[in-house]
């Protein structure tokens, strides 16, 4: 039967969360890595038992970890991420040129057909490849070597390479995002790199046609049309039909466009998933409501998903890797907040259970959908 | 033999309890020392001092025979009493983060 493993990863450590199909009820495995920051955990598609952990602590800096079975035991692999050449500067907040310097990963992204390569986003922004299972990693430096890369700058929460999505028929092309850079898509398995930014307003830019210097936090697609790109930028809902070559708003009727997941419905290409913010200064749900907001046509017209969600003095925020979907049918959404909780919908958002209330503040959720 | 204490992050990483002992072929220094630690446990590479430039992370210390002396030149001979064994040499997490 098949079943659905969600990996949360937690600012004092990772959990494994797995239910049957049926998704109404929950084996919870955890803390791993006890008292860590793990940024992102995540699945290879090719091999289900295999997964791939970002572990890190101030103290001790980056870690990487790898499990062959699933989550249930795990061995240490590379974690020395060394940028390629003189890494040179990019933008500091005050506007003064900063050295690269590696801080930490944030986001894993496995092959669609290797279960031995995988993709990390780091901090200061920049995309490594390992092909050899998290052993070693190299990084693909034309994307940092763009010559915008002097001008990217960090946002609040530093200059990270969040997103990365595998387009599923072309291995050649892929797309990423950075805060506060923008999003960048290579047609050459990651050889070369431009900015698709074109569309992106951003009101902190006196230039509204600036190539780079987008707060873009997050993009999703649904497999099935991946040249259709959702995203939740700083502000604003954006939608691109043409795998990044232009942007257009789809904000509608949101109560606020500022969020930072987005997720799109596994099988319904044109149902999309956000979690209004009520500001850049309070990240908080507005009205301390909890509501999931879902587009059943693409963007510009969304319905309040509230059922089971706290709709009175909830004050928590969805951070940008924590929401996901399932394949199952009916699909599923998840997501996990920063007060500990992480909510699950069997029926596409329609109704929504939490399964654990009080983990450590989520940082990430990745859904895996079990054979 | 020279015995280190490690932080519990790093015991916990390294699959070790209590302390470690290590066998230090050179002069035991900082730099020996360490480098004989991530030879014995090559996971704790990076997590006390980076990749590549070995400089010590910001949040790590060593103390010896109870005094701070995580400033000292890494090439200086450590205390005695560590290079005999008759006390530890510790590397310890400071008091930061939440």
């Amino acid at each position: 039967m098949s079943g659905v493993r969600l990996l949360v990863g937690t600012r004092k450590g990772a959990f494994v969360l797995t239910s049957e199909g049926t998704r109404d009820g929950w084996n919870v495995e955890g803390p791993l890595f006890a008292g860590w920051e793990i940024y992102h955990l995540n699945a290879s598609p090719a091999d289900p038992d295999r997964v791939y952990a970002s572990q890190s602590t101030g103290w001790h800096g980056q870690v990487m970890q790898r499990s062959d079975d699933g989550g249930k035991t795990w061995e240490p692999v590379g974690n020395e991420f060394t940028y390629d050449g003189v890494p040179g500067t990019h933008q500091w907040y005050d506007g003064t040129q900063h050295p690269w310097e590696f801080a930490r990963v944030w986001h894993l992204e496995p092959s669609l057909t290797d279960p031995d390569t995988v993709f990390a986003g780091v901090e200061d922004a920049a995309l490594f490849r390992s092909v050899d299972g998290g052993q070693t990693w190299q990084e693909l430096s034309g994307l940092r070597d763009h010559p915008t890369g002097a001008q990217w700058q960090p946002g609040a929460g530093g200059l990270c390479l969040h997103t990365i999505l595998i387009h599923p028929d072309d291995p050649q092309r892929m797309f990423v995002a950075i805060s506060a850079a923008g999003a960048f898509r290579t047609d050459d398995g990651g050889e070369t790199w431009r900015p698709i930014n074109r569309g992106l307003r951003s009101g902190e830019l006196p230039d509204e046609d600036r190539e780079v210097g987008h707060c873009v936090h997050r993009i999703a697609m649904n497999p099935s049309r991946p040249d259709v790109l959702f995203m939740q930028k700083h502000w604003d809902v954006m939608r691109s039909d043409d795998a990044g070559e232009s942007w257009h708003e789809v904000s509608g009727n949101l109560p606020s466009d500022f969020g930072f997941p987005i997720a799109v419905h596994p099988h319904e290409p044109d149902t999309v998933y956000v979690v209004p913010i009520k500001s850049d200064s309070e990240h908080v749900p507005p009205d301390g409501k909890l509501r999931v907001y879902r587009s059943r046509t693409g963007g510009n017209e969304w319905e309040a998903l509230t059922d089971g969600l706290p709709q009175e003095h909830c004050y928590v925020n969805v951070l940008r890797d924590a929401m996901s979907v399932d394949d199952l049918d009916p699909g599923g959404v998840y997501f996990g907040t920063t007060g500990g909780q992480v909510y699950a919908s069997p029926d596409g958002g329609d109704s929504w259970t939490a399964i654990v209330h009080d983990l450590p503040a989520v940082l990430s959720v990745e859904a895996q959908t079990l054979p | 033999m020279i015995r280190v204490i490690l932080p519990q992050h790093l015991r916990t990483l390294a699959r070790v309890d209590g302390e470690v002992s290590l066998e230090v072929q050179e002069l035991p220094t900082q730099r020996t020392v360490l480098d004989a630690l991530e030879a014995s446990y090559p996971v704790l590479r990076g997590t006390i001092r980076d990749h590549g430039t070995a400089k010590r992370r910001d949040f790590i210390r060593f103390f010896a025979c109870g005094q701070d002396i995580t400033l000292d030149p890494v090439d200086d001979p450590l205390p005695n009493e560590v290079a005999a064994g008759a006390e530890p040499f510790r590397v310890v997490a400071a008091m930061a983060g939440g």
